[in-house]
């Protein structure tokens, strides 16, 4: 009940004011990862994540799925860089009615590993009015008060970014516990592996790409042929941490391939379902439950947040346009 | 009827499904102000307001089935005609909200497009289509009925206890968890 006893206590609609006062504000859209296109296709499920979950996602079968590429920060006109963090949203609508949904992100770990770091960097990042950067000050305080960041940032940069949205590793960021038939809990993490070949994000295109050329080039690639992932579930042990997104599972720990996402086809925000759904990564199936990761109810609260006031919003068009989506 | 078999109380079926309302309502109301203000405990919190909301709504709509089945005790001497008439509508308005609250919150969430989770893989149908303006709405409304219905309650309550402590005529022993016998 923190909101209501202790106006310092951070909120989701204090959370939200924090995004919208960085960001600006933008109507009918989303407070961040604001800039997206939508995807739909299906999920082939090849039945071996069974042996970890009881989940009706993972018995071997097709089910369809709705995604959404999308650019962190909550400028939804902002100009397409490679070294932005990549989203991809998705939901798999599972063949009893469930619904499993998931925000993935292109680094291997996150940068903070509390809500209120978050916030505090959300803000320490916040351009000044003056220079229209940062305030180098500002980090370098939040970063010397946060070494868990300073150590997520070098295994992030570790990961040259890909080329595109179509070529990028995915990952769940959180880990999860999946419960089997027989009632046992493991720990988990996920990702999304590309089937398309890795490139390297400087090696391709001209010096100044257009504004929307990573999402113009996610488009033109689907159109050409269905784009591919492997879902790997990575299976932790005892003494990994569950409530840390900052640190990293050994490399040593057993992956499984559970099954291949494959998409068919790309609209525009405009005219998809997708603009108006929450992925929220805690919409999950029985057979999986959120960890003790603090960042879990919380990206929850905030999305829902950031949902509810987005939904009565005036929609203004998307930076990816109808036009562009087509052939 | 005569006075000695006269009914003082409403009957034992009214007075359980009138406290395990007033149980169920009231922390209905602190789980909802608690969850919209916390990061943490959201998530659980949510996940216990769904399946509670649903409850509510069965248990509200067996006990008016009940009620008009049930004998009612007639009203104190002491409320005159036009108490009785306020106290009779003010029952009905927390009828309607007590089963509105619960639908508006279904619809909301069909609004929304979101699973509406019960327990475990147990789910509901969506009762709207998704339209996020439509869930904006009645996201709104959800919040507006839920002070209505603390405001109500208030009310309610502030009046029986004007009726059992100032005016001294055994209004609160009408509905009292316990049997009383006549005086």
């Amino acid at each position: 009940m923190g909101g209501w006893f202790n106006p310092e206590a951070l909120t989701p609609a204090r959370f939200a004011d924090g995004f919208e006062r960085v960001d600006g504000i933008y109507s009918g859209f989303r407070l961040n990862h604001a800039k997206g296109v939508c995807v739909s296709g299906s999920f082939e499920s090849n039945g071996r994540g069974t042996r970890l979950s009881k989940a009706v996602v993972f018995k071997a079968g097709r089910m369809p799925i709705i995604g959404r590429f999308s650019l962190a920060g909550g400028n939804p006109y902002v100009a397409d860089e490679p070294e932005m963090v990549r989203g991809f949203g998705l939901l798999f609508k599972l063949s009893d009615g469930e619904e499993w949904r998931t925000a993935m992100i292109n680094t291997p770990v996150f940068g903070v590993n509390t809500p209120q770091a978050f916030y505090d960097r959300l803000l320490a990042a916040q351009p000044n009015p003056k220079t229209g950067n940062p305030d180098p000050e500002k980090m370098a305080a939040f970063l010397a008060s946060h070494p868990e960041t300073v150590r997520a940032t070098k295994i992030i940069q570790s990961h040259p970014a890909s080329s595109g949205f179509e070529n990028s590793t995915y990952y769940g960021l959180n880990a999860f516990w999946f419960m089997d038939a027989n009632g046992r809990s493991i720990p988990v993490r996920w990702s999304l592996a590309p089937v398309q070949p890795f490139a390297p994000a400087n090696s391709t295109g001209p010096a100044r790409p257009d504004k929307n050329y990573l999402f113009d080039a996610l488009i033109a690639s689907i159109l050409q042929q269905p784009l591919q992932w492997h879902l790997i579930i990575t299976i932790g042990q005892a003494n990994d941490p569950t409530n840390d997104a900052t640190i990293p599972w050994p490399d040593a720990r057993e992956q499984l391939d559970v099954g291949t996402l494959t998409l068919e086809r790309v609209e525009s925000e405009d005219t998809s379902p997708c603009r108006d759904i929450n992925f929220d990564p805690l919409v999950l199936p029985e057979g999986m439950a959120p960890s003790d990761d603090p960042l879990l109810s919380a990206r929850s609260a905030v999305y829902s947040q950031s949902f509810t006031r987005r939904a009565g919003e005036k929609k203004l068009p998307s930076a990816v346009m109808p036009s562009e989506v087509r052939e | 009827m005569s006075v000695a078999t006269e009914q003082r109380q409403f009957t034992s079926h009214m007075r359980l499904f009138h406290w395990l309302t007033a149980a169920l309502v009231l922390t209905m109301l602190c789980i909802g102000v608690a969850m919209v203000a916390s990061l943490a405990d959201y998530h659980r919190l949510v996940s216990i307001h769904r399946p509670l909301g649903i409850l509510i709504l069965i248990v509200v709509v067996i006990r008016f089935v009940n009620r008009h089945y049930s004998t009612l005790p007639p009203f104190h001497a002491t409320m005159s005609p036009r108490e009785r008439s306020v106290a009779s509508a003010s029952e009905l308005f927390l009828y309607a909200l007590l089963v509105v609250q619960p639908l508006v919150g279904w619809g909301m969430l069909s609004a929304a497009s979101y699973p509406i989770t019960l327990y475990g893989s147990i789910h509901l149908f969506p009762i709207l289509p998704h339209n996020v303006m439509l869930y904006a709405v009645l996201r709104r409304a959800h919040t507006v009925l839920a002070y209505l219905l603390f405001l109500t309650f208030l009310a309610h309550f502030g009046a029986v206890l004007f009726h059992t402590w100032v005016m001294r005529d055994g209004t609160f022993s009408r509905m009292a968890p316990w049997k009383v016998r006549a005086q």
